[in-house]
């Protein structure tokens, strides 16, 4: 079964082939075949750290431009991210940001955060009545899902089965649209503003949803220059804004599991130690938190592959912003009915050598003997990522032993 | 067909490179394609009994055997032995010293918790000779 829809993929012409991608990804997706990246498509689970590393901007995330979702509806509302407010120096409000989406064409704002709110009262609620088995694992950023699925399916139980607060968002507003334009839902476009590539995918194919309310993703990357070359001359009295600290924070690795109320929480960010989290879970050592918080960036969302901000600084700007903020609003009119996923996500099978286990014991063994006789020192100019792997792909067809460049090989 | 084995060598004391053994069976028995639960039912034995043998004994010796029906672990150590195997199947019960706790360890749930997670566990131990620990868990005991 495939893992859905990824978003990262390469610009051929820009791919130098130098291996770093390769050499970088956390699950072994890429290779390098004919002095090109190629990325095994059922293994990568959209955490953007190749897009970081390469030196000549070859992997791109599938994304639309402004251009595209632009004019494309009757009535376009923008869904910033929460890592947006923190992207621009100087601006210690949201009040520039979310006018200056009005500015540069969106017909209406709505802020992803508001829904997080909401997501956060619903987090708590599942914590304390729900009967998910703890701990529970957050699933907001989609590489954990994706993760999970691949990795660790073991654990598939644990997931907060809830859809993301952007999904949430693009709903809730999308009927406030209808009310207040009196348009049908068909002419209006909800466009979410992404951090990170993962998120990108997760807009596209919300999971076990057969028509995401969302219909376009930009990046943070494209909207920010857009919005320091307008913003200048608006003041900081709030008129767009709806969400308060808690929806604001999830933007942070910890926000979350505080905006949720749980105490027994544990939050990590950055793939490799949420590979760990998932790990020591998975061997029984967890057993005494209710909540794990995963962020497959550092430190947070505001860490996303398509943000521009440096990391710290877009988190310390996000956290000085919501010390001025006021209190969370009242209870409001967000649709709570259809919260929750629609599918039970199942395992994938993307790290099976074979779908028969005989057969696959005997691929091992052929693994194990060829990697006895490769060098061991995963230079990676064969075009896998280890000696180990490259004895992987040739058992898999995916490669020949004659690319090893040792003689003795 | 001949079944996969798999020996390892664990250091005592080493909490850093504690896992390692477990973790390299996990990873192996997911590429094989068992089912997750029986997965998750010999992750949590082994981790548990490697530490064990990392705390208790000085390190020891992993043989893993791998058939499509089965995993059988059998942790060997030649450290101080149990003196009452009763007294240390039971929850809770744990002799290890303050600074392991304070990593997080010994809470006395080990053995107890791989006898309950395994499907045929044995012990044989001898004061001032060492242990053996054997834990087998069977494929298709689980729907998923």
């Amino acid at each position: 079964m495939s893992t859905g829809y990824a978003s990262i993929y390469l610009e051929n012409e820009k791919c130098a082939g130098c291996t770093k991608c390769m050499q970088r990804c956390p699950t072994e997706a890429i290779r390098i075949r004919g002095g090109k990246a190629s990325i095994l498509q059922e293994r990568c689970v959209d955490c953007g750290e190749c897009i970081r590393v390469c030196p000549h901007h070859a992997m791109k995330a599938r994304v639309d431009s402004l251009s595209d979702v632009l004019g494309k509806y009757k009535y376009t509302i923008a869904l910033p991210a929460q890592a947006l407010y923190g992207q621009f120096p100087g601006v210690r409000t949201r009040a520039p940001i979310l006018e200056g989406l009005l500015r540069i064409g969106f017909d209406s704002v709505f802020e992803v955060a508001a829904a997080a709110e909401v997501m956060s009262a619903v987090t708590h609620y599942e914590l304390n009545y729900g009967s998910i088995p703890h701990p529970i694992i957050t699933t907001d950023c989609p590489v954990i899902l994706r993760i999970v699925r691949i990795r660790f399916p073991s654990l598939l139980p644990h997931l907060l089965n809830y859809r993301s607060p952007m999904e949430v968002a693009a709903r809730w507003s999308k009927r406030l649209a209808v009310k207040e334009t009196g348009l049908s839902e068909e002419d209006i476009g909800c466009v979410y503003i992404s951090p990170c590539p993962a998120k990108c995918a997760g807009a596209k194919a919300a999971l076990g949803t057969a028509r995401p309310a969302i219909t376009g993703v930009v990046s943070i990357a494209e909207v920010a220059p857009r919005l320091t070359a307008v913003i200048g001359d608006i003041d900081d009295h709030e008129r767009y804004a709806q969400a308060g600290a808690a929806g604001v924070g999830w933007a942070i690795s910890g926000g979350q599991s505080s905006a949720a109320g749980e105490p027994n929480h544990l939050a990590a960010s950055g793939i490799e130690n949420i590979i760990g989290i998932l790990e020591a879970l998975e061997d029984g050592k967890l057993s005494n938190v209710d909540l794990i918080e995963l962020s497959a960036c550092y430190p947070g969302c505001v860490g996303g592959a398509l943000a521009v901000e440096n990391p710290f600084i877009a988190k310390a700007r996000l956290q000085q912003m919501m010390m001025g903020f006021a209190p969370p609003l009242p209870p409001n009119d967000c649709p709570r009915e259809d919260m929750r996923w629609e599918k039970t996500p199942t395992a994938s099978s993307a790290l099976r050598l074979d779908k028969d286990v005989s057969v696959a014991m005997e691929k091992m063994e052929q693994i194990r003997r060829i990697t006895e006789s490769l060098p061991g020192i995963d230079c990676g100019a064969c075009g896998s990522p280890s000696c180990r792997a490259f004895a992987e792909d040739i058992v898999a067809g995916r490669a020949e032993a004659g690319m090893c460049v040792f003689p003795e090989n | 067909m001949s079944p996969l084995i798999r020996e390892y060598e664990v250091p005592g004391n080493d909490f850093a490179r504690a896992g390692e053994a477990s973790g390299h069976i996990k990873s192996m028995l997911k590429e094989l394609g068992f089912a997750p639960a029986m997965i998750r039912r010999v992750a949590i034995t082994t981790y548990e009994a490697e530490i064990n043998m990392v705390i208790h004994a000085g390190g020891g010796h992993v043989t893993a055997t791998v058939t499509p029906d089965a995993v059988k672990v059998v942790f060997t150590d030649r450290g101080p032995g149990i003196p009452n195997v009763e007294l240390a199947m039971q929850a809770g019960w744990s002799t290890a010293p303050q600074n392991i706790r304070a990593l997080g360890f010994g809470a006395g749930m080990g053995l107890p918790n791989i006898r309950k997670y395994s499907d045929d566990f044995a012990i044989q131990t001898e004061v001032g000779k060492g242990t053996t620990l054997s834990i087998t868990v069977y494929a298709g005991k689980e729907s998923s």
